[in-house]
């Protein structure tokens, strides 16, 4: 069950040969008159939870090489991005990890603001936290969830699930939509927080706990699922750097790196909390990891909803956030800014940013070049996902089919982020 | 999990590992760069939003990024993120890509860019520094069409096989320009 070395598929047969030397005994399916079977894992395998192939070569149940394929949702992103105005480009974003599209979208608008020298006062600050750590705790339910159903535990993934239908519709509150939120604006959110959404947060914040603690109880301490899960698809710290891993993986292998505490944004530095890491990077670690940080994140939420500082809500940056459509019916400036808001007639600064947040895979970077016009000259996502999948087939060569499927779901792969 | 660094000598060894990689100024990390590879190996330095941004020649940039990956004192050995760019009115360096490299113990990040003629857009490949520059290449070069010398796999990664150009470019537009039905008298599109 459990792999001991992930091989590549080049040292492996020099492996084996070299057992063969030594006068190990090596039985190897041709013996028998079979040959290696190549094995189509996706694009649309219910497993791979997302439109992404691999071209795996097995020896019985044995991976010994493995092809990813991506591109299936490849919706060219990046070049869209190229015509829009900025605020028309927090829809794409939605549409990369559309798990948590909140941190998404949050990290865009902050991206812009650092473009625009923009403000955003504590409130609006305070807001997008809650936001961003609900988005997060709704993508490692996610993540965790289907890691128990693919080790063949179904229930603890719907209990699960109707906690991030009450996330959802916390965000339905809050910004009218649940999926792709498209949530706050350049320079704050688009209105305060309603008297419902504090009701539904306060509300949920009081149950969810109980069902997580019912969700690690099935599952933390579970033979069953140990077994399928410890020293599978691990990654040591060195080789996770190198590939350049962020986030709950990265931790998973025993780095503390969290965008969150190593540059602070939207004042994430007023909250107390911790950073989860693992030993192995294995299966397990990452999902102990993953359910550390949604505790770490509701100590956030609490603490960010207990002292949520009273005043504004957005920036007074008339030139980028649109004024309230009722002053646009009387107020001739209003009106014009409206106007250009709208139309995108509003030129941005010349400039070269990089700004990053924690996503809920990881380190999602957003790499701007602006050349003083109304769109960006380039707009480069760095998706953590993408950056990260490359590592598959390392981590499951050597292992059976069950393990590879499981290392799939543990690591999060959400196939919109992974194409763009 | 979170309980095993809590002893007070374990927390006064981590104060001094913190103190003693304190963070590294812009200026400090140029002036290293500089004793490692000369002072007019780096051109137009700038610090956009205070990320120490440099040029570089194309030919040294392997050497760079290999020295850097080593090196003890900035520990500069995390590629962030890499991309291409088109800059069609640049005469001769039409096409440039940008590194980020980001040492997680000093929390300093350096921009490194390169510039080169789209007639000839040859560049050495990190891949046997950085795993993780595999895709981050081959997606430059489905974008750009930038040949990374010694890749193990330059084939394009998120558009289709059989494309004969590279989509990113800007002579590319986003929409099919003889469309007449999206045109817009006074604004344009």
């Amino acid at each position: 069950m459990a792999t001991n070395d992930a091989l590549t598929a080049t040292e492996h047969i020099h492996h084996e040969a070299a057992q063969q030397q030594r006068g190990v005994m090596v039985t190897k399916t041709e013996d028998f008159g079979t040959d290696l079977t190549t094995l189509n894992l996706g694009p649309t395998h219910p497993a791979t939870h997302g439109i992404f192939q691999n071209i795996l070569q097995m020896d019985g149940e044995k991976i010994i090489s493995g092809v990813p394929t991506i591109g299936y949702i490849h919706r060219a992103f990046e070049k869209i991005a190229e015509r829009r105005p900025f605020y028309q480009i927090t829809p794409l974003t939605d549409r990369m990890n559309y798990c948590s599209s909140p941190i998404n979208n949050m990290g865009w608008h902050m991206t812009v603001e650092k473009l625009l020298g923009v403000e955003v006062p504590k409130r609006a600050q305070y807001i997008r936290v809650i936001m961003m750590e609900l988005a997060r705790i709704a993508d490692h339910l996610v993540c965790n969830g289907i890691l128990g159903v693919d080790t063949g535990a179904f229930s603890g993934f719907l209990y699960l699930f109707e906690e991030r239908e009450n996330i959802y519709e916390i965000y339905e509150e809050v910004c009218g939509s649940r999926l792709t939120t498209n949530m706050g604006r350049v320079g704050g959110m688009e209105r305060d927080l309603s008297p419902v959404a504090l009701e539904k947060l306060r509300t949920w914040l009081k149950r969810f706990p109980a069902v997580m603690r019912e969700f690690q109880n099935l599952f933390d301490r579970n033979r069953i699922f140990m077994d399928r899960t410890i020293n599978v698809g691990p990654i040591t710290a060195e080789r996770a750097l190198n590939y350049g891993f962020t986030g709950p993986n990265l931790r998973a292998a025993g780095v503390d790196y969290d965008v969150r505490v190593m540059n602070p944004y939207s004042s994430y530095q007023d909250f107390d909390f911790e950073i989860p890491v693992g030993t192995n990077g294995d299966t397990y670690d990452r999902y102990l990891v993953r359910n550390e940080e949604i505790w770490q994140s509701l100590r956030i939420i609490n603490q960010a909803l207990e002292n949520l500082p009273e005043g504004p809500y957005h920036a007074d940056a008339p030139h980028y956030y649109l004024p309230p459509k009722q002053e646009v019916y009387r107020n001739m400036e209003a009106l014009i800014y409206h106007f250009k808001i709208i139309m995108g007639e509003i030129d941005a600064p010349v400039g070269e940013v990089y700004h990053s947040v924690e996503g809920g895979n990881g380190e999602l970077g957003f790499y701007l070049i602006s050349d003083g016009g109304r769109t960006p000259y380039r707009l480069h996502f760095r998706r953590p996902c993408y950056i990260y999948y490359q590592a598959y087939p390392e981590m499951v060569v050597g292992s059976t089919l069950s393990d590879a499927i499981i290392t799939l779901s543990s690591m999060n792969v959400i196939a919109g982020e992974l194409d763009a | 999990m979170t309980d095993l660094n809590t002893s007070p000598a374990a927390q006064a060894k981590a104060a001094d590992y913190v103190k003693a990689h304190a963070a590294i100024s812009n200026e400090q990390l140029l002036a290293r760069l500089h004793g490692l590879f000369g002072a007019d190996t780096f051109s137009d330095v700038e610090e956009p939003y205070g990320l120490l941004t440099a040029t570089v020649s194309r030919h040294r940039i392997h050497e760079i990024l290999d020295v850097l990956h080593g090196e003890k004192e900035l520990l500069l050995n995390f590629l962030t993120t890499m991309c291409g760019v088109h800059w069609p009115e640049r005469q001769g360096e039409e096409l440039s890509v940008v590194y980020q490299l980001h040492s997680m113990i000093h929390n300093i990040r350096l921009r490194l860019k390169i510039f080169f003629p789209i007639a000839d857009p040859v560049v050495p490949t990190m891949t046997d520094i950085y795993a993780t520059a595999n895709w981050m290449e081959r997606e430059a070069f489905d974008f750009y069409g930038i040949i990374f010398t010694g890749h193990p796999n330059l084939i394009r990664i998120l558009n289709v096989e059989d494309m004969d150009y590279h989509p990113m470019r800007k002579e590319y537009p986003l929409e099919d320009g003889t469309r007449e039905d999206k045109t817009d008298l006074f604004f344009g599109r």
